[in-house]
């Protein structure tokens, strides 16, 4: 496809840890369009992070190392990139912020300073227009008495400010990418909805391919056109918001759908899927998702499932897809 | 920041006078008649009479602390017993050369052990990491004295390279105008005698300095590896900076801030440590201005040089607090 801004094909990442290799992510492989939203979800320890650390080679390493796949930017293979190039990709063309806006900016560097820094990285502009870009794009990203900001330093702001700032410095060198990892996850719900906001309007005016990733379904219903559910360091399922929502396929999409708040239900304990994340490990036999799941059988012990291609784009890693062809799954979440 | 400066002098005011209460005391702790001490066994009833009148030391102590207090705001810190001179004035160049040799050990000490420290945390686990902690180790466990009287017996008795006593050519003496002798040899342009003095400086800074040095270099190091993981780095590295930028601008403020601190208190330490290293340097400095005073009994010297050195201290305190503000704008007072 013509329009396909990033590519992930089998990107494994591992980490060389005293205990062993962790293979965090696992064979990922998914796309992002031109102005397209796509949304990683999953819970915390699934792998998103890494996932997004990766494609602009940002995981400490050591301990990690991307050993296999490729990441496709505009048909380039980000994963065999020099470290030369990657720095002119880097806040340029792809551009990402971060979970913790309270610790994700310099607190001993004003915000002015910080930004004069992005821009002029990219951009051969004069001191003084980069101070006026700064103030421009803080303004673009609603940022009141932008021109008193740039003086300030970052503790001076509030955690939702501050996301705003690293949008704005993200969005200095009209990055044809921007990776949000989390972005929402540290503020208050108020703020959280102002940021997915300005997120939608960027994604808009500006028409970035935003990759969201979040541990929310809630913000992926708000803003994300495909979704790709992450578990244990593999993709589990993909496709659009509205078949993910309205028809899950994966028992683990079914339940992170069920643990969702719901605003009109009358239900007196919020679900959650029993048990949490177990650590990826290297060589271990059966789904990963196995020991959770209330559908487990024999199989799913002793192999290793595949993505099972379910049409319309859609793909779920589930022996159920197999054992009862053409079934839905749906008494999951009608059950509760 | 001017305000901030100004709070901080006036918080100096109560440690000023504690300072002095310390100092004050020094004199009348001394068990007996201070004046008998000071005179030894053998004086006269009339001598004795005649120094506590010239001390004043037949006024209630608060009298005696008071007018002690208004010399001192006046700059006056008495008479030597020896010397028959003004304290204030006679102590100057001592003063000058501490400040010297302590200035010139302190480049060192931060010069080298701030860099050793970024390079070992860029370059964590090389060789050049291994050797520079291995060093640092050696350093922080090397009494001055012993690496004084080996600097001395390896680079100036047997490969003659370096002086080993005093601050300059004894035979051809500056004509002094700060005492910095330095500056005084750069203010008359006369950089033969500049370079003379250098040489002379080189090994008592290294004697000195080479704790605090390992000190800072490790301090840094680890300072540098924290800092390294926070997001803030990752933040700057996400923006397409080299590593340059990121190590010496971005990692580098923020891990001087805890070191900065280490800094001033190394300072403090070696100040303490003056006495021993300007007896084995044959520095004329305050440490040896006291040194020799305490063997003649001259109490007005003792107190005015130990005031001198707490005083430098507490500057050096202040200097350093203020450094701290400029480079955490998160500190609020
Ligand atoms: N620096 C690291 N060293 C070792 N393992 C790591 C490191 N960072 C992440 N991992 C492993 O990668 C897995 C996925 O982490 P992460 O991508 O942060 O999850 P998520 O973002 O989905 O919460 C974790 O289980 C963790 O074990
Ligand atoms: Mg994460």
């Amino acid at each position: 496809m013509e329009d396909v801004i990033l590519e992930l094909s089998g990107l494994s990442t591992h980490f060389f840890t005293d205990q062993g290799e962790i293979p965090a992510v696992d064979k990922v492989s998914f796309r992002v369009h031109k102005g397209e939203v796509v949304g990683v979800v999953g819970e915390s320890g699934s792998g998103k992070s890494v996932t997004s650390l990766s494609i602009l080679q940002l995981i400490p390493s050591p301990p990690g190392k991307i050993v296999s796949g490729s990441i496709r930017y505009k048909g380039e293979d980000l994963a065999k990139a020099t470290e030369k190039r990657m720095k002119r990709i880097r806040g340029n063309e792809i551009s990402m912020i971060f979970q913790e806006p309270m610790t994700s900016l310099n607190p001993v560097f004003t915000i002015g300073n910080q930004m004069r820094e992005a821009i002029r990285i990219h951009q051969k502009i004069s001191k003084k227009a980069a101070t006026e870009k700064a103030i421009q794009m803080l303004k673009l990203v609603g940022i009141p008495r932008a021109e008193d900001i740039v003086n300030e330093y970052p503790h001076q702001l509030s955690g939702g400010m501050r996301q705003r700032v690293m949008i704005a410095m993200a969005m200095s060198s009209d990055p044809s990418l921007l990776i949000a990892d989390e972005p929402t996850t540290a503020l208050d719900v108020t703020i959280q909805a102002q940021i997915l906001d300005l997120m939608k309007k960027i994604n808009k005016e500006e028409h970035t391919s935003i990759l969201l990733i979040t541990h929310d379904l809630g913000v992926v219903a708000d803003i994300c056109d495909r979704v790709v559910v992450m578990y244990a360091g593999q993709v589990v399922e993909k496709g659009t918001t509205r078949e993910i929502l309205k028809d899950p396929q994966h028992p683990y999409t079914q339940g992170l759908i069920r643990s969702l708040p719901k605003l009109h239900g009358r239900e007196e304990k919020l679900y959650s899927i029993p048990g949490t994340v177990a650590r990826p490990k290297k060589d271990r036999v059966g789904c990963r998702f196995a020991p959770r799941c209330e559908f487990a059988f024999e199989r799913c012990f002793k192999e290793n499932p595949e993505l099972y291609q379910l049409g319309d784009g859609r793909e779920s890693r589930c022996f159920l897809h197999t054992e009862k062809k053409g079934e839905r799954l749906e008494d999951a979440t009608t059950n509760t | 920041m001017v305000t901030y400066i100004i709070r901080r002098l006036l918080m100096l005011i109560p440690v000023l006078i504690g300072m002095t209460l310390i100092t004050f005391s020094i004199v009348h702790l001394i068990p007996g008649n201070p004046a008998q001490v000071i005179l030894g066994e053998t004086a006269t009833g009339e001598a004795i009479a005649n120094l506590e009148e010239t001390m004043g030391l037949n006024e209630p102590y608060f009298v005696q602390y008071w007018n002690y207090l208004l010399d001192l705001l006046q700059g006056d810190l008495g008479t030597s017993l020896r010397s028959k001179a003004e304290i204030s004035s006679e102590i100057l160049p001592y003063i000058a050369a501490t400040f010297e040799l302590t200035f010139f050990a302190m480049l060192f000490a931060i010069i080298v052990g701030v860099n050793a420290g970024i390079i070992s945390a860029w370059k964590q686990n090389s060789w050049f990491d291994f050797l520079a902690m291995l060093f640092a180790l050696v350093g922080v466990s090397m009494p001055v004295f012993w690496l004084a009287l080996m600097e001395q017996w390896i680079f100036a008795q047997e490969l003659g390279w370096l002086p080993a006593y005093g601050r300059q050519d004894s035979r051809d003496p500056i004509a002094a105008i700060t005492h910095l002798y330095v500056l005084d040899s750069l203010i008359h342009l006369d950089f033969a005698r500049a370079f003379t003095i250098l040489k002379h400086l080189i090994l008592p800074s290294i004697a000195l300095g080479t704790i605090p040095m390992a000190i800072i270099a490790r301090m840094t190091r680890s300072s540098m590896l924290e800092v390294m993981k926070s997001d803030y780095i990752r933040t700057v590295r996400a923006k397409g900076s080299g590593q340059f930028l990121v190590i010496y601008k971005h990692a580098l403020k923020n891990a001087m801030i805890p070191v900065v601190t280490v800094i001033g208190l190394q300072t403090g330490v070696l100040l303490g440590g003056a006495i021993l290293t300007e007896t084995i340097f044959s520095w004329p400095g305050v440490g040896r201005y006291v040194y020799e005073a305490i063997n003649y009994r001259d109490y007005p010297v003792i107190q005015s040089g130990i005031l001198v050195i707490a005083f430098i201290f507490v500057m050096i305190n202040l200097f350093v607090d203020i450094l701290y503000k400029k480079l955490d704008p998160r500190i609020k007072y």
